[in-house]
């Protein structure tokens, strides 16, 4: 039941999102992004002021009172040349200073990020076009699982995120915990991420990775430990055994088509890993990587037709008689 | 030469006799075929920019579209395929076919006549760079058209340009216009530094060079050395394609990186190959409408010279979120850093010049004081995306978006319209008007500025560049309007331009020849400038010859009057050293850029139209360079 009403919880935070900004780079909620808004906003006043500086002297220089003397043209006044030419390299030298105290400060500020942290939970993330694919990893196997596009972390936690891709150049990047990562064939990449508090943190790749690069977002959803480890719990398991005969029919069209080939259900026969994993589909908040929320509707109407609501997905649309599409609708809520 | 006949020199005849006879022999060709075989530097510029814009005016129309597709959340003004090709379209016009050209194009123009020379070096090579770039632009527009345009954005990163990730040719397409367009650009260096170095009017020393043909100078070295790199790379990335070389597929032994470190050590000088040549705009502009010469000449042209060298040195400040070592990374954040100075420097020394002159505030110094504005706007941003911190936030949203935008529109687009309003007069003899040029500068600013400074504020709030549409749930939609609503104000500033430069065509004020009192030689001349650019070649005893020298110029005799003769003069003093020959008008230029265009096209299809088009390519070339028998130089 706790799942359940962490769900709700869920949908409730989410459907607020308007309101608070879960993607933002001005909203930090995690220590890397909270020093990097830091150090952003110490440039941004920085250089607005200097910025203000300029304009004020191109003002002056526009509009200040002249001598009513012939143009200047051939007989600049030598020695007023020569004090501007000390005021400029006084600016000049300003300039370099406050140059270099910008460059101390981000490579402290860089180094600090590069710092091994002591982590608990390690993630592994495989950018796929176009979704996320998720593995917890553990020492014994049989504590690992895997799952897609929403990431579940213990707040106040450092969790160390490894980055693969097998296609083509991804950008995992979740703004308000913290700044960017490549996701490149044949490299290994890592980010260590700490949400301060539990919430939903909404990411989406931030390398144009081809036609739907728009829809390949996730969310990181920060909970408390017991929150936490009570999902976990639930996510080792496998899927849960079909109960009604509504249910059953929809595990068995779900088997018996094409589903079967690309997507796992743990615990039953599909073990296909093209697509998501979608052993506890139903705990999910969003479809297609964010594209749509996880609602009995929406997933009837991507079922039936991927492409209308994410063109080129690599999802074919599976042709289901009307009475199976919803029983396979049931049946994937049903897989909490 | 013993038993030469008397040979007739320009200084046997009188100004009338001898601008009529030099007319005769600088004339272009009259019908058709005469003007595909113009070799006259004027012309061939013209041809440039009147092509520079048109590619303006299609990428200006794709950045509209993409703008009423993002004006509103899950809008379908446009589906995701075309808006990749959009949007790589928009980058590669207008980083390749406009911005680059164009600046070229005003070089091709101005140098010659600011140095005081009658042709440009190679004038044939300069024919030919046009017709090359032409048909580059051309060919890639038709891709579009016919719904192949490239959609793997104007960097084309792999792998997702392998043909694995896209197949069909739109990759191809877009490798084989870079080939076009940087033959035409190193064509255009190698011509503006040979013409710059040896060509100058006697007196020009080092020292007396303007400030603009330095620029010209300058960005035509970045030129010859940052464009290979990208002509390696697409062509790498070509062959990956049509042959199967796997320098970038990464399960057959390839790497991913590699196309990106090629590409900007290549990209990064290319902001500057646009940006130098602007600022030598402001540089001309300024001491003209300050009305005394510009403050601390010698600092702005070593400015010049140290962006350039800098530049080629901080290309990995675009891949500061590859997850490349760190201490690596921090040299670039101070290299990326330190490119500030020189700028500073230059900005410094204008706002002096403006300081101590008396400013004349006609439309050429409004677009200048709006480049001001919005330049260093986006060099303090450039600032911030130096920093590796904040650079893994705001790398690839639309706060990069907003950041390049402002250097590149802010830093070389406002001073290449302050420049159209500046030579306007001598290119076609008349005046365009002040009025709308007012109108055209106010709307170009306040409409640039709303399209782009909410750009900044959507990017810190999540959005990343290169998305065709984005969900009604992120808070972006107002600022996203907004943009768009500026975007359209900002298009309208240009079709301003457009109208004021058709009616100033039509019946614009006769300019005469310096409508501004500037200093530089080109104003000495005719507006618009007869075949052979000055009929005496003039002797230049200072930095501002045409404000030293309020009556005549002193000009140098010798040229033959019956022949197309350039004086060479020597690198540093710019003594009178040679006479030299300038080639007549030809076809074959054209026939050599239609011959290797074609060829560039077929490879895309089979490898095998690199041995056929080798033929064509060779008799084309032979025909350029088969010695006509005229006398060699003669000292």
């Amino acid at each position: 039941m706790r799942g359940l009403a962490a769900r709700g919880y869920l949908v409730a935070v989410l459907s607020l999102s308007s309101c608070s900004p879960l993607q933002s780079a001005l909203a930090p909620e995690g220590d890397t992004a909270d020093a990097i808004a830091w150090l952003f906003w110490f440039f941004t006043i920085v250089c607005a002021v200097v910025w203000l500086i300029v304009m004020v002297l191109l003002w002056i220089s526009l509009t200040r009172k002249r001598p009513d003397s012939p143009d200047p043209q051939l007989k600049p006044d030598r020695s007023r040349e020569r004090r501007i030419g000390i005021v400029i390299a006084g600016g000049i030298g300003a300039t370099v200073v406050i140059l270099a105290v910008f460059t101390g400060a981000s490579f402290f500020s860089n180094k600090s990020f590069a710092e091994p942290r002591p982590h608990g939970l390690t993630i592994k993330i495989t950018g796929h076009q176009w979704w996320w694919q998720l593995n917890y990893e553990a020492h014994q196997a049989d504590q690992t699982f895997e799952t897609a596009n929403e990431i579940h972390i213990p707040a106040g936690q450092a969790v160390r995120l490894d980055f693969e891709s097998p296609d083509v150049i991804h950008s995992f990047w979740v703004p308000n915990l913290a700044g960017k990562q490549d996701l490149i064939p044949g490299r290994f990449t890592e980010l260590t991420i700490r949400a301060d508090k539990a919430g939903i943190y909404r990411g989406q790749c931030a390398e144009y990775c081809g036609i739907q690069h728009a829809h390949m977002a996730m969310y990181v959803v920060a909970q408390e430990p017991q929150d936490y480890a009570a999902w976990r719990a639930q996510q080792l398991k496998p899927a849960v055994v079909p109960k009604s005969a509504e249910l059953r029919r929809g595990q068995q069209v779900f088997i018996s088509n094409a589903c079967a080939l690309c997507h796992t259900i743990g615990g039953t026969s599909a073990g296909g890993h093209v697509g998501p994993d979608l052993t506890h589909f139903g705990s999910r908040m969003t479809i297609a990587a964010g594209t749509a929320r996880n609602s009995f509707g929406n997933l009837t109407g991507w079922i039936a037709d991927p492409q209308h609501i994410k063109p080129y997905t690599r999802m074919p649309a599976v042709a289901l008689s009307g009475p199976d599409l919803i029983a396979v609708s049931h049946y994937l809520e049903s897989l909490k | 030469m013993s038993a030469a006949p008397k040979v007739l020199r320009d200084g046997d005849l009188g100004d009338l006799e001898l601008d009529e006879r030099l007319r005769a022999l600088w004339q272009t060709p009259r019908g058709f075929i005469g003007w595909l075989s113009s070799v006259d530097h004027k012309q061939i510029a013209i041809r440039y920019i009147v092509t520079a814009f048109c590619f303006l005016g299609l990428a200006g129309l794709s950045a509209i579209i993409m703008r009423l597709q993002l004006a509103t959340p899950d809008a379908h003004v446009v589906g995701p395929d075309k808006y990749d090709q959009l949007f790589t379209m928009h980058g590669s016009t207008m980083m390749f076919l406009f911005a680059v050209p164009i600046m070229q194009a005003f070089a091709i123009y101005l140098v010659p006549l600011m140095v005081g020379t009658r042709e440009i070096a190679f004038p044939r090579l300069n024919a030919f760079s046009y017709w090359m770039y032409l048909f580059g632009g051309v060919f890639l527009w038709c891709c579009f058209f016919s719904n192949n345009g490239p959609d793997v954005g104007w960097f084309s990163y792999t792998p997702l340009a392998l043909t694995k990730y896209n197949v069909g040719h739109r990759a191809d397409f877009w490798a084989q216009m870079i080939t076009y367009t940087e033959v035409a650009g190193l064509a255009v260096a190698v011509q503006t530094i040979v013409t710059i170095f040896k060509l100058r009017a006697p007196g020009m020393t080092l020292d007396r060079i303007p400030i603009f043909v330095w620029g010209s100078l300058v960005t035509a070295f970045m030129v010859l050395f940052a464009m290979p790199a990208v002509m390696v790379v697409s062509t790498m990335l070509i062959l990956d394609r049509l042959v199967g070389t796997h320098f970038f597929d990464v399960s057959l032994g390839g790497d991913s990186l590699l196309f990106q470190h090629l590409f900007w050590f290549f990209g990064h000088p290319e902001v500057y190959i646009i940006f130098l040549p602007a600022t030598g705009f402001v540089s001309a502009i300024i001491p003209t409408f300050a009305r005394r010469p510009i403050f601390g000449h010698t600092a702005v042209v070593l400015s010049l010279i140290a962006t350039a060298f800098m530049s080629f040195g901080l290309w990995v400040h675009h891949m500061f979120v590859t997850g490349l070592p760190r201490l690596g990374e921090s040299f670039f954040t101070a290299s990326s850093m330190a490119i500030a100075v020189p700028s500073g420097i230059q900005i410094f020394c204008w706002i002096a010049t403006l300081w101590t002159g008396r400013p004349r505030f006609a439309t050429p110094l409004l677009f200048v004081l709006g480049f001001i504005f919005n330049f260093v706007i986006g060099g303090l941003t450039g600032v911030m995306v130096a920093s590796v911190p904040i650079d893994t936030q705001v790398h690839d949203t639309f706060f990069v978006v907003a950041h390049f935008h402002y250097v590149l529109i802010g830093g070389a687009v406002f001073p290449l319209v302050a420049a159209i309003y500046y030579w306007f007069p001598k290119v076609t003899g008349r005046m365009m008007s002040e009025t709308l040029g007012h109108w055209n500068f106010w709307i170009a600013f306040i409409g640039f500025n709303v399209a782009f400074f909410p750009m900044h504020i959507l990017g810190l709030e999540g959005m990343p560049r290169r998305v065709y549409t984005y969900s009604a749930e992120m808070p972006w939609a107002g600022l996203n309007l907004l943009s768009t609503i500026g975007a359209i104000v900002f298009f309208v500033s240009f079709l301003l331009l457009a109208f004021n430069m058709a009616r100033g065509l039509m019946r614009g004020a006769p300019a005469g020849n310096n409508p501004w009192d500037a200093d530089s030689l080109e104003w000495a001349t005719a507006s618009p400038p007869a075949p052979q650019n000055f009929t005496r070649i003039p002797v230049v005893t200072g930095p501002l010859p045409l404000w030293e020298n309020r009556d005549a110029l002193p000009a140098v005799a010798g040229l033959r009057a019956d022949r197309k003769e350039v004086l060479v003069s020597t690198l540093t003093e710019a003594e009178p050293d040679l006479r030299a020959t300038s080639p007549d008008p030809s076809i074959w230029p054209l026939l050599a850029a239609l011959a290797i265009g074609a060829t560039f096209l077929w490879s895309i299809y089979t490898p095998w139209a690199v041995i056929y088009g080798a033929l064509p390519i060779a008799i084309t070339l032979t025909g350029w360079f088969w010695p006509k028998g005229t006398k060699e130089d003669e000292s």
